[in-house]
């Protein structure tokens, strides 16, 4: 029986994550992290690498963290995981071990993108059966918001600023989840805290199946994203509404749309309340905005054209 | 917080105590603080999920309050409630520190 | 009566292995540890031991499954050799600073550039600060017993310290010698079950592994690694101790040969001690006082105890096989501050031989003990530091 995702019920479950964890205020990666453990209703074991989420929950003598979890490094996330469940089914298989435990990573994406992606690929075509979550927020925010591949198109980062001859990130973001797609896995998966039903029903159909999963959730920063402490839902909802992070599944390397906005909005309305894309209104940098927009309609087309128009909206 | 005075036999990169970070008020952090206005909520605990700060206090399927140890008074329980026909139920006011 | 066997270097120490059957091995293949790791592989695939194989993508990420897994609570062996070795050096002090008793046999080789796969102790030497604990032998002999002795000092309750088994490769883990094996049952016996700490797989006793710790605990923390190092001399002694009770091999923290009463000496690591011993039988003949010490445990370091088995040569000449740049070699340096609170401080001369493989002769170790036996009659100057066998 996998747990009720009604809020009511949930409200009842034990917080895997303590209070006292010294995230900033309003931080998305929080909200993810006590969503992903409230869907969850195993005895699970959570890894992370260097980052914002690990140093904030874990300062000596203090964790946050009431489930085992260990850190280890920056860019080997998914390989320590990897370690910890290899030891599971040796010590499981030599009898030292009985309960049924699962793994999850929950990595940033500078730890997933950039410097963690060879361990990732490699723990993933291994096969270990973990649950691996990117909580991107879009740059090195641990460090001070520098650029990484997940940064969006035109966004400026402390090394990516906004400047008089380069407007912000020329590059556009790496498309991971189309990445782990092609290592051939169970289930891959796009969701935002904004729609937590999505979200959590993802986690537990993430969590039902055997072999390595990944999981790509949106994560607002408002330090990094230059916005408010109270908007990390209101932004994931925008980047929802304006198919800026569409919510899909593959299932077996299928595409599903999870979730069609009810009023596609333009990209405009989630970049203008962003500091990082505050450049972008000026006349001469308009050009990135409508670049930016073309590239989400091409692709948000492209998800339809092929077939992965949502089955069953859920209302949130 | 005083941290322990590390030696040769407790020298392991390990903390045995699950979720001893609740021993660190973050209240403290906080300028803004919510206010709830119990006529106006309809307890859909949209605030409680989304607190990233486990500072909702919920009993029974009803807001009771704020863990004001912990919450660092972000606004987003206040910015999210939806209360009832129009008038949220949780508002963020200036704190008065004594 | 003994039963001796012809095998090569990485055939024994995949021996080791097997006998040991660790719940977790975690490996990539790098050339001379490859064919060690594919023996270890053979017997996985024809079932002679039923650990966890994971054949991972790089060195980075197999010394990250060993963390991963040792904390998971069971005990982790891995192998690696020059590059492979250089690309965990990041995770090598990870593994030490989380008390991580991982097991490795480095089977040595140069760095590279230029690429070169042939042995020298750079490898090894670039990680002597790792935390890890070094033992280092002559032979496959030395490096199978070694390899079983260290899951024994790595594992003691007072130490859980990473160990690494170094062996010099090519010339050891290619080349067929002579040794003995011990029988499995003897092997798994003293060897033992692992008893695991702050396990992460304990579920009923959730800890957090790897906290971020700032400047109140750092310094503190890293000196009571120093403190757990070292009372592994002590430990290393007891675990050879009963290693001699089953094998009737004696190991001591270094080996001294012809020593006592020797007035000039070398001071060696590893493969080429064989050579030199030959040759210091030759140079008795002709009456030569000369002896030779060869380091076991070069981490932590027994300054004292070499101190005393050195201090009464005249002239002592210290053979690297690894450099650094503009200074002394590693083992010199550690030869030389044995020797430096002494009253009598011998004359020490570094010579650095066989790098990338380079061939050490018998004819090389003869030049070395003339040049001694003129610093002990004439005191010429010498180049403190300079390199042998060097192309005319
Ligand atoms: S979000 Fe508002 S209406 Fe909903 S439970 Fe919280 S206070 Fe009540
Ligand atoms: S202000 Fe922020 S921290 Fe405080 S209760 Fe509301 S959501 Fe939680």
């Amino acid at each position: 029986m996998t747990t009720s995702l009604k809020l009511k019920d949930l409200s009842k479950k034990e917080m895997l994550l303590a209070p006292g964890h010294r995230m900033c205020q309003g931080c998305g990666a929080a909200i993810v992290v006590k969503m992903v453990l409230l869907a969850i209703d195993k005895p699970v074991v959570a890894c992370s690498p260097t980052g914002c989420l690990e140093v904030t929950t874990c300062i000596s003598d203090y964790t946050a963290w009431k489930i085992p979890w260990i850190h280890s490094a920056f860019e080997n996330a998914a390989a320590t995981m990897a370690g910890v469940e290899t030891m599971y089914r040796a010590l499981k298989k030599r009898g030292k071990i009985s309960q049924d435990i699962s793994f999850v990573v929950f990595a940033g994406d500078g730890g997933t993108y950039d410097i963690g992606l060879q361990s990732l690929s490699g723990a993933m075509e291994r096969g270990h059966d973990m649950l691996y979550i990117c909580y991107d927020n879009g740059a090195y925010m641990n460090t001070g918001t520098q650029r990484s591949g997940a940064t969006p198109f035109g966004a400026s980062t402390t090394t990516s600023p906004a400047g008089s001859s380069v407007p912000g990130k020329m590059q556009h973001r790496k498309d991971i989840t189309r990445i782990m797609a092609a290592h051939n896995i169970p289930y891959v998966a796009q969701a935002s805290p904004s729609h937590h039903l999505d979200l959590m029903r993802k986690i537990q159909k993430a969590m039902s199946i055997s072999g390595p999963k990944f999981i790509n959730i949106l994560s607002p920063c408002h330090r990094g994203w230059r916005s408010k402490s109270d908007d990390a839902i209101a932004l994931s909802r925008l980047a929802v509404n304006t198919c800026y992070w569409p919510l899909f599944e593959m299932d077996n390397g299928k595409t599903q749309l999870t979730h069609t906005p009810k009023e596609k909005l333009p990209l405009k309305d989630f970049l203008r309340p962003q500091g990082r894309f505050a450049h972008l209104f000026r006349p001469e940098n308009e050009w990135i905005i409508e670049q930016s927009q073309t590239q989400i309609d091409a692709d948000w087309n492209a998800m339809i054209g092929a077939g992965a128009g949502a089955s069953g909206v859920i209302e949130e | 917080m005083k941290t322990k005075l590390i030696n040769q036999s407790n020298c392991r990169p390990v903390i045995t105590e699950p979720g001893n970070s609740a021993l660190l008020k973050t209240g403290t952090w906080r300028t803004l603080e919510p206010v709830l206005n119990k006529e106006h909520c309809i307890n859909c605990l949209l605030c409680w999920l989304y607190c990233p700060d486990m500072s909702v206090i919920v009993r029974d399927g009803k807001v009771e309050g704020f863990d004001m140890d912990y919450c660092k008074g972000c606004g987003i329980c206040a910015l999210e409630c939806h209360g009832k026909k129009g008038e949220k139920a949780i508002l963020m006011r200036k704190e008065e520190k004594e | 009566m003994k039963k001796m066997t012809a095998v090569t270097g990485n055939e024994a120490l995949a021996e080791a292995l097997r006998q040991i059957n660790p719940d977790v091995c975690a490996a990539y293949p790098i050339t001379p540890q490859t064919d060690m790791m594919q023996r270890f592989s053979d017997f996985v695939a024809d079932g002679l031991v039923d650990t966890e194989l994971m054949l991972v993508e790089s060195e980075h990420s197999a010394m990250s499954a060993c963390i991963g897994a040792s904390a998971g609570g069971g005990r982790v062996a891995t192998a690696t050799s020059g590059p492979g070795l250089a690309l965990m050096w990041e995770m090598l002090y990870v593994a030490s600073g989380m008390r991580c008793p991982i097991v490795m046999p480095v089977i040595n080789r140069a760095l590279s550039a230029p690429l070169n796969i042939h042995c020298d102790h750079s490898d090894a030497m670039g990680a002597r600060d790792s935390g890890w604990i070094q033992l280092w032998s002559e032979n496959a002999q030395e490096a199978y017993d070694n390899l079983i002795m260290a899951f024994r000092i790595a594992e003691h309750a007072d130490i859980r310290l990473p160990v690494m088994v170094c062996m010099d490769g090519f010339i050891i883990s290619h080349s067929l010698g002579v040794m003995e094996f011990l029988a499995d049952d003897v092997v798994r016996k003293f060897v033992g079950d692992f008893t695991p700490q702050d396990a992460l797989l304990d579920i009923g006793r959730p800890v957090s592994y790897g906290p971020l710790i700032v400047t109140d605990q750092y310094h503190e923390y890293k000196k009571a690694q120093n403190d757990i190092m070292s009372s592994v001399f002590d430990v290393a002694a007891d675990v050879a101790t009963a290693f001699e009770n089953i094998s009737g091999r004696h190991y001591g923290l270094f080996e001294t040969y012809k020593l006592e009463d020797a007035e000039i000496g070398i001071v060696v690591l590893n493969s080429a001690a064989g050579t030199c011993k030959d040759m210091i039988d030759e140079a008795r003949e002709d009456g030569v006082k000369i002896g030779l010490l060869k380091p076991r445990l070069f981490r932590p370091f027994p300054y004292g105890p070499i101190g005393d088995a050195l201090e009464h040569l005249k002239v002592i000449c210290v053979l690297d096989r690894s450099d650094s740049f503009g200074a002394f070699a590693p083992l010199f340096s550690e030869i030389a501050a044995s020797l430096y609170p002494r009253a009598n401080r011998p004359f020490l001369i570094n010579r650095i031989y066989g790098l990338g493989g380079r061939d050490f002769m018998p004819e090389h170790v003869a030049s070395v003990i003339n040049e001694m036996i003129e610093i002990t009659g004439h005191k010429t100057t010498v180049l403190p530091k300079k390199y042998i066998s060097l192309r005319q």
